[in-house]
């Protein structure tokens, strides 16, 4: 038996996977800091580029007339409060019913399909969605349920429902499923029924995941721009409440200031967008934090 | 005994009142209702949208495809070079960001100290909650004058002798190299951070194993990691190339908007979606109306497809992983 040859001493092999190895560690290191350096670049340029036009006419005014400087967005914000507002009274019950339904009702190959059709919704190009809604409610000779066939708050609000749907839906199926089961059967136990069991026991309980998923879902709509380019998108310039008529937008006034030749106009585009950033990178993040609270609430004791 | 046995399911009976019955089937039927809803707008679009491009096709029909022109005074419209700009643009910025999203799942799963693992990933996720108007925005004043002057050129400099890589001298600032950049840094919070939840979800005793028989990090990375996840990132992949193919608004910001398509990257170009983002207000005719929901069919179809296959994947990959566990 002869012994084999092995040498403890380092060989020139070992430090070679050494080095292979820290290479790949500083490029996995450069990466993550590539990426976040990108989004503090983003964020920088937006906030120092539009923290100048920001003051209290840009909040309460329409824009200027043509050729002056000044003015503001008002006719903008509202314009979002309200799409985004219809959008969620849209969104909101079809995407929570559709959950319950999935994680309390449905039988497993069924709920399957129609997490699968959500999916695949969520997966649409937004601009599709537009297109689609444009075909529907915009370009269509006959008038549909009352409203007739121009762009308007409406449409674009219900473009913005179709990207919030599966959202909502899918945030609070995840939440739905992390109600324990204990909680079913002890109240299933007492005699309550099914309906007042879920209404009651379940929705209670899932009620700030469902919360925070909707804002989340809120955050992504109020960004959107591409659904909203063919369904309401011809806004006149004055602050307008009405939801048949088409209204401005936070994201279509920065997609057409920004490439408008007007100097004080891009200044606009970009405090908005800082407005804009604000408002979704707080309330995500915001809503983040929370889910994984009420997550660790639900999941934890067990 | 009799009395009793009788007894029980009368007071059982009384709890379950007809309210009871008639408060489950309501709410079953509403809630079922609303899941129909959500399933049928999905088939309403596809129906819709073939519905509306139907008098484009019924003239062009499936030349649409590989005819390329898009002019609304002679109303003669084709799709060839959106088709390859949206391609060319997509799988650009997949090759891009693939690498790079499993290169930071990897950090945030395998390498990252687990108390910043959290922030750093909170923060690239955030990058995905950016708005893509402001990522356009900050495209055309920031990254594309950046890339026209400083990038375009250097790469050209050394690869310049590839037309796909040729006139980066030439700095213009709507380029589909912009476009692409543009959507590297959309897709890639999907994509890293899909990776890293199937990094972290291979098994610990795997990669000890690993780490014990001698492997350094990267060894164990390479030989147990990734092997066993390998669909799973192929989906999370295809996933962002989803993503990527269906975005039109920063797209559109950047790329200039310009058809034929040049050989070169750093050329003007325009894709399927950013086409029809920016025929918003000009649409005049049936036709050219007709012709717009036409590229938006074919942008539905295509990430329909892209979406299914990922979403097969991911679920044989689950299964398998259920099987295996």
């Amino acid at each position: 038996m002869t012994t084999p040859d092995i040498s403890l001493k380092a060989s020139g092999r070992g430090r070679r996977r050494i080095v292979v190895n820290r290479i790949a560690e500083l490029a996995a290191l450069s990466a993550a800091i590539a990426a976040i350096a990108v989004l503090g670049i983003l964020v920088w340029s937006v906030f120092s580029r539009g923290v100048h036009a920001l003051n209290l006419d840009f909040f309460t005014k329409g824009p200027a007339l043509f050729g002056q400087t000044g003015g503001g967005v008002a006719p903008a914000l509202v314009g979002s409060l309200l799409l985004v507002g219809i959008a969620t009274l849209m969104a909101l019950p079809i995407g929570v019913l559709s959950a319950i339904y999935v994680s309390e009702f449905a039988p497993r190959r069924l709920g399957d399909q129609v997490r699968l059709w959500l999916d695949v919704l969520n997966g649409f190009p937004s601009i599709v969605i537009g297109i689609f809604v444009f075909a529907l409610m915009v370009k269509t000779a006959l008038p549909v349920v009352g409203w007739g066939h121009h762009q308007s708050a409406l449409a674009g609000g219900f473009a913005l429902a179709i990207i919030m749907l599966p959202l909502v839906a899918r945030a609070t199926m995840e939440v739905l499923a992390l109600v324990p089961g204990e909680l079913r059967d002890a109240s299933y136990a007492l005699g309550v029924s099914k309906w007042q069991t879920v209404l009651r026991v379940v929705l209670p309980t899932a009620f700030g995941g469902i919360l925070t998923g909707t804002t989340l879902a809120i955050a992504r709509a109020a960004g959107e721009t591409a659904p909203l380019l063919f369904t309401c998108a011809l806004a006149g310039q004055l602050t307008d409440w009405n939801p048949t008529h088409s209204v401005n937008s936070i994201p279509l006034t920065i997609f057409q200031y920004s490439e408008a030749p007007d100097e004080n106009l891009h200044q606009q585009a970009w405090a908005l967008a800082f407005v804009l950033i604000a408002f979704v990178l707080v309330t995500s993040l915001t809503a983040r934090v929370l889910l994984e609270r009420s997550r660790r609430k639900l999941g934890g004791p067990r | 005994m009799e009395a009793a046995s009788v007894a029980a399911p009368e007071g059982l009976r009384r709890t379950r009142g007809r309210g009871d019955r008639i408060g489950d089937t309501v709410l079953y039927v509403i809630t079922a209702c609303a899941a129909v809803i959500g399933v049928a707008v999905v088939f309403m679009i596809v129906w819709r949208i073939a519905e509306g491009a139907w008098p484009a096709i019924k003239v062009f029909n499936a030349s649409f495809l590989w005819h390329n022109e898009w002019n609304p005074v002679v109303n003669k419209f084709g799709a060839r070079d959106l088709i390859i700009g949206t391609i060319v643009t997509s799988f650009g910025a997949v090759l891009l960001a693939a690498p790079l999203s499993i290169a930071i799942g990897l950090f945030l799963s395998e390498l990252a100290p687990p108390s910043v693992r959290g922030p750093i990933g909170t923060l690239i996720e955030m990058l995905a909650a950016v708005p893509s108007v402001v990522v356009g925005l900050w495209g055309i004043y920031v990254l594309a004058p950046f890339n026209a002057q400083h990038v375009q050129p250097f790469i050209s400099k050394f690869l310049g002798w590839i037309p796909l890589f040729a006139n980066g001298q030439d700095k213009i600032e709507s380029t589909v190299f912009s476009a692409m950049i543009v959507l590297t840094i959309m897709i890639i919070p999907i994509t890293s951070s899909i990776c890293r939840e199937l990094f972290v979800g291979v098994p610990t005793e795997l990669e000890e194993g690993a780490i014990g028989l001698g492997a350094t990090r990267w060894e164990m990375v390479r030989t147990v990691v990734l092997p066993s996840v390998r669909g799973g990132v192929v989906a999370a992949v295809i996933l962002g190339l989803g993503r990527a193919l269906g975005e039109a608004i920063a797209v559109t910001q950047v790329i200039g908007n310009f058809i034929p398509l040049k050989r070169s990257i750093f050329e003007p170009g325009d894709t399927l979606a950013s086409r029809t983002a920016n025929q918003y207000q000009g649409a005049v005719s049936n036709i050219q109306v007709s012709s717009l929901i036409y590229l938006a069919l074919i942008l539905l179809v295509i990430t329909l497809i892209t979406n299914l296959f990922a979403q097969l994947v991911v679920k044989r990959f689950d299964v398998h992983r259920a099987g295996r566990d």
